[in-house]
C-alpha cells in the first residue's frame, strides 16, 4: 500500500517535470529543428503497467490513434478544408488501411510527443521523430522511413563544396540551439560561426551575405534553396546520419512487430517514394528523394 | 499597404476553421466560468469564517492553484491522472477541470476580498434598524459585495478566455493552433501569413472579451 503511494508520488512528480520542461522549453529554435526537442522529462523512469493497447486491442477498437504534428508543414499539417496531410500522415493513412481500422489523428506538439506515448494516449507517433538513444529508452521505436542529416547552403557564386580547408576570414551562419551548431563546434572548431537565434533572421543574414554558408538540417537548407533564386545545397549531407521513425509506447511488442513488418512489405512496393513524391517533392523536388527516404526499413 | 497573407484566409475553410478554434476555446471557458463562479462564491464566503480547518484547507488549496502554471496544471491533469489514476481524459474535460480549479481559486479570493472589504458598521447599522441575519446579507451585504466583484470576475473571466490559448498543448485544436496550422500549411505559398493571421486571432480574442467588458460596465451603471 505504501509501496503504491510512493510510486504514484513518483509518476506524479514525473508529470510535473515534464510539464515545467515543456513550459521552458517554449518555442526557441522551433524553426530550427523539427523534430528535436529536447527529450522532455528524461527521468521520468516510472513505467506504468501496460498503458498502451496491443494490436488486437486496437482492432477490436475499430480506431487506431496516431500522433502527428498538425503545423509541420510538408511532414504533418492540416491544409485548407481542414484535412490532414503530409509525408507523415500519408503513412500514417496507409497503416489505418492495412490495419483494417480507422485513423484518428491526435495534434501533438514536439515537448509532449513521449508523454502522449508514455500515458497510452495515443498508440503510435508519427510525428516526425527523430531516434535517439535518450529517446529509446522511454519509447521504442520501429523501423526508420526518412533520413536526416546536416546541410550546408551558399550562395552560387561560391559554392562551399566541404568543409576541409575553409578559409577563417569567412563564417559560418548557424542557428543557436540546434544541431548544426554543436555539431559543427565538435567537429570543425576553426570555422568562425555568425550565430542566430530564429530561421528567419538567419535567413536575412545569408540573403544580405554577412556569412558566407548557412548551416542547418538538410531538409532545411533544401527547402530553402528550393524557394530562392541563387542559392545551392553544396554539401546535402554532413555529419551522422539520424533517422525519422515511427514509435510506440515501451514494450508494446505485438504492436512494434506489426509495423516492422508492415514497413518492410511496404518496400517492394516502393511505397516512401511515393509518399515522397506526392508529399515532399514539392518543397524539396525530386534531387533528394534518394537521401531522404528511407525504403523498407533499411538504412544504406 | 504591406502584404499580410491575408488571401489564405479565404482559401478552402480557413476562416471557418479559426470560428470554430474560436468556438472551442469559449465553449471551454464558458463551462469553466459557469463552474467556477458559483463554486468560488460558496468558497469565498467559507473563507471568511472563523473556522481555523476550513481557512487553513481553502488557503491551502488557493496557494497551490496560484502558485502552479496553468500549463503545469494542465500537464497535471492531462497526463497525470493518467499515469496514476490510469484515467483516459479527454483534452477538452481536462481543461475544463483546470479552469475550473483555478476559476475557482480565484474567485473565492476575490469574493472573500470584496466581503471583508465590507465596513464592520454595515453590519452594526442593519442590526440597529432590525434587519435580521438573512436581511442583513440579502439587502445591505451582498448588493454592495457584487457591485465591487463585477470588474473583478470580468478580469478573471477574460483571463480565463486568453489563457484557454495554452490547451493546445494537450491536444486541443483551438484557435491560436488552428492559426499556427494556417500559417504552416501555408509557409511556401504565403511566407508574410504569420502577422496578418495574427491579427486576425487577435481581433477574434478582441470581439470574445469586448461584448464580456460591455456588459460589465452597463452592470455597473445600472447598480450605481
Amino acid at each position: 500500500m505504501k509501496k503504491l503511494f510512493v510510486k504514484r508520488i513518483v509518476a506524479l512528480a514525473a508529470t510535473v517535470t515534464v510539464a515545467f520542461s515543456a513550459a521552458a522549453c517554449g518555442n526557441s529554435g522551433a524553426a530550427a529543428g523539427n523534430g528535436d526537442a529536447a527529450p522532455a522529462g528524461s527521468e521520468a523512469a516510472e513505467k506504468t503497467n501496460a498503458v498502451y493497447r496491443t494490436l488486437d486491442e486496437i482492432k477490436q477498437g475499430g480506431t487506431i490513434r496516431i500522433g502527428v504534428f498538425s503545423d509541420k508543414n510538408p511532414f504533418g499539417y492540416v491544409d485548407e478544408n481542414g484535412e490532414y496531410q503530409g509525408y507523415d500522415v500519408y503513412f500514417a493513412r496507409r497503416l489505418g488501411e492495412d490495419l483494417g481500422v480507422d485513423v484518428e489523428f491526435v495534434s501533438t506538439e514536439a515537448a509532449n510527443r513521449i508523454e502522449y506515448l508514455q500515458t497510452g494516449k495515443v498508440d503510435v507517433i508519427l510525428a516526425n521523430f527523430t531516434v535517439t538513444k535518450e529517446r529509446a529508452e522511454e519509447v521504442d521505436f520501429a523501423l526508420p522511413y526518412m533520413h536526416v542529416a546536416l546541410g550546408v547552403v551558399s550562395p552560387d557564386d561560391k559554392v562551399v563544396e566541404s568543409l576541409d580547408g575553409w578559409d577563417r576570414e569567412e563564417q559560418m551562419i548557424v542557428i543557436s540551439g540546434t544541431t548544426a551548431e554543436t555539431y559543427l563546434t565538435e567537429n570543425y572548431p576553426d570555422i568562425p560561426l555568425q550565430k542566430y537565434d530564429s530561421y528567419a533572421t538567419a535567413k536575412n543574414a545569408l540573403e544580405n551575405g554577412n556569412g558566407a554558408a548557412w548551416a542547418n538540417d538538410n531538409t532545411e537548407v533544401i527547402a530553402f534553396a528550393m524557394q530562392s533564386e541563387g542559392y545551392t545545397v553544396g554539401i546535402p549531407e554532413l555529419g551522422s546520419q539520424d533517422t525519422i521513425a515511427p514509435a510506440v509506447s515501451l514494450g508494446n511488442t505485438t504492436l512494434l512487430e506489426w509495423i516492422n513488418e508492415e514497413i518492410r512489405l511496404l518496400g517492394s512496393e516502393r511505397f516512401f517514394h511515393a509518399d515522397y513524391e506526392a508529399t515532399l517533392a514539392d518543397t524539396y523536388g525530386m534531387d533528394y528523394e534518394e537521401s531522404l527516404v528511407v525504403e523498407g526499413g533499411g538504412t544504406q | 499597404m504591406p502584404d499580410l497573407g491575408l488571401e489564405v484566409l479565404l482559401k478552402g475553410k480557413n476562416l471557418a476553421r479559426l470560428f470554430t478554434g474560436l468556438g472551442v476555446a469559449l465553449k471551454i471557458s464558458l463551462a469553466s466560468v459557469l463552474i467556477s463562479l458559483p463554486l468560488g462564491i460558496l468558497l469565498g464566503v467559507l473563507m471568511t469564517w472563523k473556522h481555523p480547518l476550513i481557512r487553513a484547507v481553502l488557503r491551502i488549496y488557493l496557494e497551490l492553484i496560484r502558485i502552479m502554471p496553468q500549463m503545469v496544471l494542465l500537464f497535471l491533469v492531462f497526463f497525470g491522472t493518467t499515469r496514476v489514476f490510469g484515467w483516459d481524459l479527454s483534452g477538452e474535460s481536462a481543461s475544463v477541470i483546470v479552469f475550473s480549479l483555478w476559476g475557482t481559486a480565484e474567485m473565492s479570493d476575490l469574493v472573500r476580498g470584496a466581503l471583508i472589504s465590507i465596513p464592520a458598521h454595515q453590519y452594526e447599522s442593519s442590526a440597529a434598524l432590525g434587519l435580521g441575519k438573512v436581511q442583513t446579507y440579502l439587502y445591505i451585504i451582498v448588493p454592495q459585495t457584487l457591485r465591487r466583484l463585477i470588474p473583478l470576475s470580468i478580469n478573471l473571466i477574460t483571463r480565463m478566455i486568453k489563457t484557454t490559448s495554452l490547451i493546445l498543448m494537450i491536444g486541443v485544436v483551438e484557435v491560436l493552433k488552428v492559426a499556427q496550422q494556417i500559417i504552416e500549411a501555408n509557409r511556401m505559398s504565403s511566407p508574410n501569413a504569420a502577422f496578418g493571421i495574427y491579427l486576425v486571432v487577435f481581433f477574434l480574442y478582441f470581439i470574445a472579451c469586448w461584448p464580456v467588458s460591455l456588459a460589465a460596465g452597463y452592470l455597473e451603471r445600472k447598480w450605481r
